[in-house]
């Protein structure tokens, strides 16, 4: 079944983070998301490609899955990086707290917007993160 | 063990420079390889003689790697005959192709000078289709590279092109946002807009982001820094356009809006507008205030009629 084939993406630089909504969307939009899920699930990851660019070494690679729960379909995306990691999980998921002199709610905020989040990192090793949305009723 | 036999190219570049010339230029006039309507017969053979000349001088070294820097000049001339191929509406598989015809002349040639050796014949005829391949290869990246300039330079362009800044009424402007809006591009268009406002002496400027796609935390904070710069110079800045699906993921994500004043769409945001402005404006003879509901459409065509000019700054 193609709608199980696990798709990825490297992202390098801000085009990839664009290329990447654009991908996203598609995906969403293929699998019948309303607009605004489709518009939730794309927010949360430019937000995580955007921290893979600034706070995770720069580059990374996004993974693009469409699991199936209980019927239901979702979108689910996991945003590696091999950067300095978090030291502070807790920390980082608060609300303002910033390294890089955003609004720091981006990671927050992704976790706001989706109805899966996990998140898993290690100082020095990298940073994983998997978001998942299930397509509304 | 005995060393490698010496490749032959060189010294048959060497020799026969006029001769391949000759059949090259045949091969391509002939074959199909070349669009003579899309260049000169005479152009062709410029580049062919050129062609031959540096690779006569790079194959001097060695014929099976093209790192050394006796091949700079050569990859030079590929670079500037790609490049100019593409201008003259060659497609990169034409352009490749002027380097792959000329394996049938040299191969005649190597032909020739091994005769019966067929163990000399064949490294050379692998040596030499290696670096053609590699040679036509490269005209391929070249052309590659060429698509790529043009986009970034489209992609400079339409930064610019996509941030008018309109003065709708007096004293009032407005910026539609189109597009995705990253950091480069909203550096021009913040300082667009505050340049606009010093020109105009404008009150209010309303910014409205129907067309952006997405507004996440970095569109956000783009957003409260233009409005923050705006009021710096004295100008309130509405947020209009906000759709409802917008209005949900900026909830959910936290973002802090209630220091700007957002609208759902560009004609409520100019009523507020008119209102700070003290202007009024009315239907036909009668006198309606402008932001009650039955006059919106009298206002949009009066606003249209009366519209300033488009800027590109």
């Amino acid at each position: 079944m193609p709608l199980s084939v696990t798709e990825s993406l490297a992202l390098r630089s801000s085009e990839d983070v664009v290329r990447m909504r654009q991908w996203v969307r598609a995906r969403a939009v293929g699998i019948g998301f309303s607009l605004v899920d489709q518009t939730k699930i794309v927010t949360a990851a430019s937000e995580l490609g955007r921290n893979i660019l600034e706070h995770g070494g720069g580059e990374g690679h996004v993974y693009l899955d469409l699991p199936t729960h209980n019927s239901k379909i979702g979108i689910q995306l996991t945003f590696e990086d091999k950067g300095p990691g978090i030291a502070d999980i807790e920390q980082a998921l608060k609300d303002g707290f910033t390294t890089g002199g955003g609004l720091g709610l981006g990671l927050g905020g992704a976790r706001r917007l989706v109805n899966q989040f996990e998140i898993a990192s290690r100082p020095g090793e990298g940073t994983r993160i998997t978001i998942t949305r299930w397509k509304g009723p | 063990m005995t060393a490698a036999p010496k490749s032959r190219i060189a010294e048959i570049l060497n020799h026969y420079e006029g001769d391949l010339l000759k059949d090259w230029m045949k091969q391509q006039l002939t074959g199909k390889a070349v669009p003579t309507d899309l260049m000169k017969e005479s152009e062709l053979r410029d580049q062919c003689a050129e062609f031959l000349r540096l690779l006569r001088e790079a194959s001097r070294g060695s014929v099976t790697d093209m790192v050394g820097s006796e091949w700079t000049e050569l990859k030079n001339l590929l670079s500037d005959i790609t490049g100019s191929r593409a201008r003259q509406g060659f497609t990169p598989a034409e352009t490749a192709t002027f380097v792959f015809s000329f394996k049938q002349p040299l191969f005649d040639r190597l032909r020739q000078a091994y005769g019966k050796d067929a163990d000399g014949l064949s490294m050379d005829l692998w040596n030499a289709t290696t670096l053609l391949d590699n040679l036509g290869l490269l005209t391929t990246e070249y052309h590659q590279k060429g698509r790529e300039d043009v986009i970034v330079r489209q992609q400079r362009d339409l930064m610019e092109l996509s941030t008018p800044v309109v003065n709708i009424w007096d004293g009032v402007l407005a910026l539609p946002l189109i597009g995705t809006l990253d950091s480069e591009r909203t550096q021009v268009v913040m300082q667009n807009l505050l340049q606009r406002i010093v020109d105009t002496g404008s009150a209010i400027a309303i910014i409205d982001i129907t067309g952006v796609p997405i507004v996440d935390t970095l569109v956000a904070q783009h957003l409260l820094k233009t409005v923050a710069a705006a009021r710096l110079m004295g100008a309130d800045c509405i947020i209009s356009g906000i759709r409802p699906q917008i209005a949900q993921t900026i909830v959910h994500l936290g973002v802090d809006l209630k220091d700007v004043v957002t609208k759902a769409t560009l004609s409520d945001a100019l009523s507020i507008a008119f209102q700070r402005t003290g202007y009024t404006v009315r239907k036909g003879g009668r006198s309606e205030s402008v932001s009650s509901n039955g006059t919106e459409d009298g206002v949009q065509t009066k606003v249209a009629s009366r519209a300033g000019g488009t800027q590109h700054l």
